[in-house]
């Protein structure tokens, strides 16, 4: 938390006089009593009325002027907390922009989007009460003993052992609850994994019948929330009734004494309302101060969590120039004993990565779940980095190029097709915020998304909802790979980008992109042999090792994984059949 | 982001049937309630009674002050007892009317039809019987403490002042709904203030959701200054509205208090005056004590005002959430079992379809005239383009919805003659997506049997190839499978669904193959496990592999919820139609 703290730096201002102002404030609330047994002792005991005209002008000049002191004081203390949550959350995001890959899959999305939101509200929150109220209870606290003393030196000394007995008993509870709430959480949580789960295996659920068995789980569940809920209560209502007992035994104590020095004419009776009335006052700032703290330790979690973000280094090591620049115009990609061993996990995904690939090859790349197809693209593009061996683009290190060089060379196409609210031709553009109508256009056709973009009200400016849920898969994905090729990449990856279009668009997509796009190197990555099946290369994994680089043809005859893959789609029967079929058109099709 | 706070006027009186079944606890609470006030109002008297009892030097009457103060204690330790008493009361009803609500969505949620679950978000239905749920019991439970307690201690002030000094109590009673004004006044400026905020604050969180979900898009095309830009431009929108919103709303306290004081003043005022009037007059006489006791009073008596003020928006949201939740709770159920309902006997795994007709929204006809007569053990591969109505299939067979016209019957009697359950349990299901439940291995395989002994869940465990995996977890049967399917692969995960299916062994089933390929070993063991649950058993198969499409008895090509071919792959094959042209497209050459 303590670092956030450089952000208030441009409202210390704020943050010093909005404390300053509500001090003053307190101090005329301190005064009132000293007041009230003015007019006691002296107004009414001697039937001065001026005097007591007086004073009471007096009381409603202190609520004008506290009512000045404490609107300043709201205002500073609002703009110092505005302003400061304001700067975190904007260098958070600017942060989060600086992460890589890497860092992106620590954090996770869901995490970073809490502490932007939810996280600096929390934080703006507290820090306004802060400001406001952190100086002014315990102030008032202090001030109504130190008060206390200045009229009489022993009945001072009940106001001390009764602010350290409620304090005692405020914060003991407080500190006893505090873990309790937590369970009470804990078993919220559990209700709501039944409700959660209920609903996403509501198919399988009811398919089993198990209707009443998850009522009686949930009831379970829900019963033993209720029963922690009640011990909790049970503990924290205590709060109330034990304050009012210490504050009242304090009361009777004060007018017992009192009473005592009043006989001996050591004390007045105005004074002796005085001292009632700053007991009132001990106890209800002693309450708000216990609500503010609870308030600012949720703050302060919060600050620390947004903390830790911004402490979080991004690991790129790109530089900002694009380094000794070699231009291999032959070899446009080429690992040499890459292994990518992602943070944190036990064992490498990708291992032992040798190939090359000219300009201009077409590579197809294939293998289960988890075979690492998607990190060995990712580790080409130089979203993760080489933990062993090399990648090389164009003969230079991914490593030396700028990021933005980098990027500028690569056309990605993600797995999960995502767009972004907004007219598709605002999504097109994210490939190059210059290109025209007519560049969009035809990375469209391109990409087998022309039609799509023709038959939607409006064309191109046809609205996009978030997420594009106003789009069929298939339409997504078409549109993301038309938005890689607007910006005219010398690499293209498909990462699995076909696998929600049907098998003919999927062909026709190919046969686009290779007859449209000379010259440029294209990586496939697939599930499907079909996708792969005409590419240059094809690049078999298998739990993260290359087991076959080769054509169709050789890997059919030298790869068992890949043999295995293509049978289990299609079948032996099938490639008789499909042997026959070629033969029968001739090669001419074929056409690579 | 607050919720809207408008709630239909029904809502009140279904909580109040809810805590009808606590009645006798509501009314402990309002006695106790009662007696607390009156003895919290009833002290500062007894203060104000002793101060007049302590006059000045030589002028102290001990003995009275000693009874008093001996009165006071007492009074706080009833108090005391009686407000915990009453709290851990309101406890009680409170979180025990929340937990039957609860029960009452939840019970609900089993009985829904289908089709509401599939259309609302789950996330929504879970936050309405968590959070809603939640945020009703917190308003339940101030409304317990906070109302009654504040409009007693309202109305009882208000007694013994005027029971002490009719015209100063007149004038508190004019000057402090001066405090409420000033509150409502301030909230009424804010309101526009606040709403501008959120809506400022939804965009922001709406941009910051779509652009850090999808950070590695934005990464990979480069756009981070862009979106900095983009950002900065509505976080100096939404710097400038919160400060509004922020200030102003912190006006309302610094305003009520201000008129407090202005009030506190002139009881000082009018309290001197009154003791100096009545000083010489016997009987009736306004005492210091009596000043003593206003002036506390007069700073209680605007509390509970600003409290109620806040209890009563803290309790129109507790509503709203209530309503929610009953809205779900009185959610239109599925149809319910007729009373005569079978349970048949003997399945053999005869299945008819006569002229059906489904749609899941009226405008938009899907399965149109679907006729169907399926022999036991005959395996029936259902094949067609994505969206063409194969998984609608699915949840007409296991009644998950219904037919729109037309029938399906199992051994000739028409599904919705039979009980529901009975139904279900003929059939065995493995869908695309696999669902696990948090829970063990072992849990999930005897889902369908809850009793069966650990020898009978190996066996299944083996028959569906899932054995060997599940014994190098690292606690075997016995570990844990969380939310996100603990580190299983989709294709182990789906072995543990169709080991489920072999524990429970039902006549029929219903298979939806997996599009995304799993890893190729896996797969074989998915493929062979299939097959041998499909030995002698109707089956209905969802197919995504030709291999499993050949082999079938009957193909059913469906296409835009018509099913255009039918018959073996050979005859199909030969028939040169739509499936020749599905199945050819396969080999469509790049």
């Amino acid at each position: 938390m303590k670092k956030l703290f450089i952000y208030l730096k441009s409202y210390i201002k704020e943050s010093i006089l909005g404390p300053l102002f509500k001090l003053a404030e307190a101090s005329l609330d301190l005064i009132v009593p000293v007041i009230i047994a003015k007019i006691i002792d002296y107004g009414i005991a001697a039937s001065d009325l001026n005097y007591i005209i007086k004073m009471c002008a007096v009381l409603i000049s202190l609520g004008f002027l506290g009512l000045g002191f404490s609107v300043t004081a709201q205002y500073f203390a609002a703009k110092a907390a505005v302003g400061f949550s304001s700067k975190i959350r904007r260098a958070l995001f600017e942060h989060i922009q600086t992460l890589t890959y890497t860092e992106i899959d620590t954090l996770g999305s869901s995490t970073m989007i809490t502490r932007m939101t939810s996280d600096v509200n929390q934080v703006q929150n507290g820090m306004n009460l802060a400001l406001r109220l952190l100086l002014r209870s315990p102030f008032i606290v202090f001030g109504a003993v130190i008060m206390a003393f200045t009229i009489d030196f022993s009945e001072a000394i009940v106001f001390t052992a009764a602010v350290a007995a409620l304090s005692a008993v405020i914060f003991s509870i407080m500190l006893f609850c505090i873990p309790l709430y937590k369970k009470v959480q804990g078993k919220l949580d559990g209700v709501l994994g039944i409700t959660k789960e209920n609903l996403e295996g509501v198919r399988v659920l009811r398919a089993f019948r198990k209707e009443n068995d998850e009522i009686k789980a949930f009831t379970e569940r829900n019963n033993a929330l209720t029963s922690i809920q009640k011990s909790t209560g049970r503990i924290s209502s205590l709060m109330n009734p034990l304050t009012y007992i210490i504050i009242n035994l304090a009361v009777v104590w004060l007018i017992h004494t009192g009473a005592i020095k009043v006989n001996d004419g050591a004390l007045t009776q105005g004074a002796v309302v005085a001292l009632y009335n700053y007991m009132s006052q001990i106890l209800v700032e002693l309450v708000k101060l216990a609500d503010l703290i609870i308030n600012i330790t949720k703050a302060i979690a919060c600050g620390n969590r947004i903390q830790a973000v911004l402490e979080l280094k991004s690991s790129s090591v790109n530089p900002s120039e694009t380094l000794g620049a070699q231009v291999d115009g032959v070899n446009a990609v080429e690992f040499c004993n890459a292994e990518l061993k992602y943070k944190n996990a036990s064992a490498a995904s990708l291992s032992d990565i040798t190939f090359k690939v000219r300009a201009g090859e077409t590579v197809g790349i294939i293998g289960g779940v988890g075979s690492g197809k998607t990190s060995l693209v990712n580790m080409l593009a130089g979203f993760y980095y080489a933990t062993k061996g090399c990648v090389k683009l164009f003969g230079t290190d991914v490593k030396s190029y700028s990021e933005s060089d980098l990027r500028k060379m690569f056309g990605v196409v993600p797995q999960k097709a995502v767009l972004f609210k907004g007219s598709v031709r605002d999504n097109l553009k994210w490939g190059n915020p210059n290109a025209s109508d007519c560049d969009l256009m035809y990375s469209a056709e391109i990409a087998q998304a022309k039609e799509i973009i023709e038959n939607k009200d409006g064309g191109l400016d046809f609205q996009i909802d978030e997420g594009g849920k106003n789009l069929s898969g298939g339409q997504r994905q078409r549109l993301t790979i038309a938005r890689a090729l607007v910006k005219k990449p010398k690499i293209l990856i498909l990462d699995d980008s076909a696998s929600a279009l049907d098998y003919a668009t999927d062909a026709a997509l190919r046969n686009a992109v290779r007859e449209k796009l000379k010259g440029i190197t294209v990586f496939i990555v697939s599930q499907r042999a079909s996708s792969v099946r005409y590419a240059d290369k094809i690049i078999v994994l298998d739990d993260g090792r290359a087991v076959g680089i080769g054509t169709h043809d050789e890997l059919m005859l030298s790869c068992g994984v890949y043999r295995e893959i293509y049978e289990s789609q299609f079948g032996k029967e099938e490639q008789i059949h499909e042997k026959a079929e070629q033969s029968a058109l001739g090669d001419g099709k074929k056409g690579i | 982001m607050k919720k809207q706070n408008k709630a239909p006027s029904g809502t009140v009186k279904k909580v109040f049937k809810y805590i009808k079944n606590y009645r006798l606890l509501l009314v402990i609470s309002v006695i106790l309630a009662s007696i607390s006030v009156a003895g919290r109002l009833y002290a500062p008297i007894l203060v104000g009674n002793a101060i007049d009892l302590i006059v000045g030097k030589d002028n102290v009457d001990f003995s009275s002050v000693g009874i008093i103060i001996t009165e006071i204690a007492a009074i706080a330790a009833a108090v005391a007892a009686v407000q915990w008493i009453m709290n851990t009361v309101n406890n009680r009803i409170a979180f025990h009317v929340v937990r039957d609500v609860r029960e009452s969505a939840f019970k609900k949620l089993q009985i829904l039809p289908l089709k509401y679950i599939d259309n609302h978000p789950h996330g929504e239905t879970v936050s309405r019987i968590i959070a809603d749920a939640d945020q009703f019991a917190d308003g339940l439970l101030i409304g317990f403490t906070q109302l009654f307690t504040g409009v007693a201690t309202i109305l009882g002030t208000l007694g013994f002042m005027l029971g002490m000094n009719m015209k100063i109590a007149a004038a508190v009673v004019i000057l402090t709904p001066l405090s409420l004004f000033m509150a409502r006044f301030i909230a009424g400026k804010t309101y526009g203030m606040f709403k501008l905020q959120s809506e400022i604050r939804g965009e922001q969180t709406a941009f910051i959701n779509e652009m850090t979900e999808n950070q590695k898009v934005v990464k990979a095309f480069g756009r981070e200054q862009e979106n900095i830009r983009r950002f900065d431009e509505i976080n100096s929108r939404l710097e400038k509205s919160s400060l509004r919103a922020a200030f102003f709303s912190s006006l309302t306290n610094p305003c009520t208090r201000f008129v407090n004081n202005i009030v506190y003043a002139f009881v000082a005022f009018m309290g001197a005056f009154a003791v100096l009037g009545t000083a010489f007059v016997s009987g009736g006489a306004f005492t210091i004590g009596n000043l003593s006791c206003f002036l506390s009073y007069a700073n209680q008596y605007t509390k509970p005002f600003n409290e109620i003020s806040g209890v009563i928006t803290e309790l129109q949201n507790a509503l709203a959430c209530a309503a929610r939740l009953f809205e779900l709770i009185e959610e239109e159920p599925q149809i319910p079992d007729k009373k005569d309902a079978a349970v048949l006997n003997e399945v053999y795994g005869n299945v008819k379809l006569d002229d059906v007709c489904f749609s899941y929204v009226p405008e938009k006809k899907l399965i149109e005239n679907l006729n169907l007569n399926i022999k036991s053990g005959s395996h029936i591969a259902v094949v067609g383009p994505t969206g063409c109505g194969k998984t609608t299939l699915i949840n007409l067979l296991m009644r998950f919805y219904d037919v729109t016209s037309g029938s399906v019957k199992v051994e000739n009697v028409d599904i919705r003659d039979i009980k529901r359950s009975a139904l279900r349990s003929y059939y065995g299901m493995v869908l695309q997506e696999t669902w696990l439940r948090n829970g063990t291995v072992r849990d999930n395989i005897a889902l369908g049997k809850p009793d069966a002994t650990d020898g009978e869940i190996i066996a299944a465990a083996k028959a569906a190839y899932a054995d060997s995996f599940i014994r190098r977890l690292p606690d075997g049967y016995n570990t844990v499978i969380g939310e996100d399917g603990g580190g299983l692969s989709g294709g182990q995960r789906q072995l543990l669904c169709i080991a489920r299916i072999m524990l429970c062994s039902p006549p029929m089933l219903i298979l939806d193959e997996a599009t995304s390929s799993i890893d190729t070993r896996t797969e074989i063991k998915i493929q062979k496990a299939f097959l041998r649950l499909m030995e002698g058993r109707t089956t209905f198969i969802v197919a995504h592999r030709l291999s499993t499409v050949r082999e079938a008895d009957v193909i059913l090509v469906m296409r835009d919820g018509h099913i255009i071919e039918q018959g073996s792959h050979e005859q199909l094959i030969a028939a040169n139609g739509f499936y020749t042209m599905l199945y050819n497209s396969q080999y469509s050459q790049a």
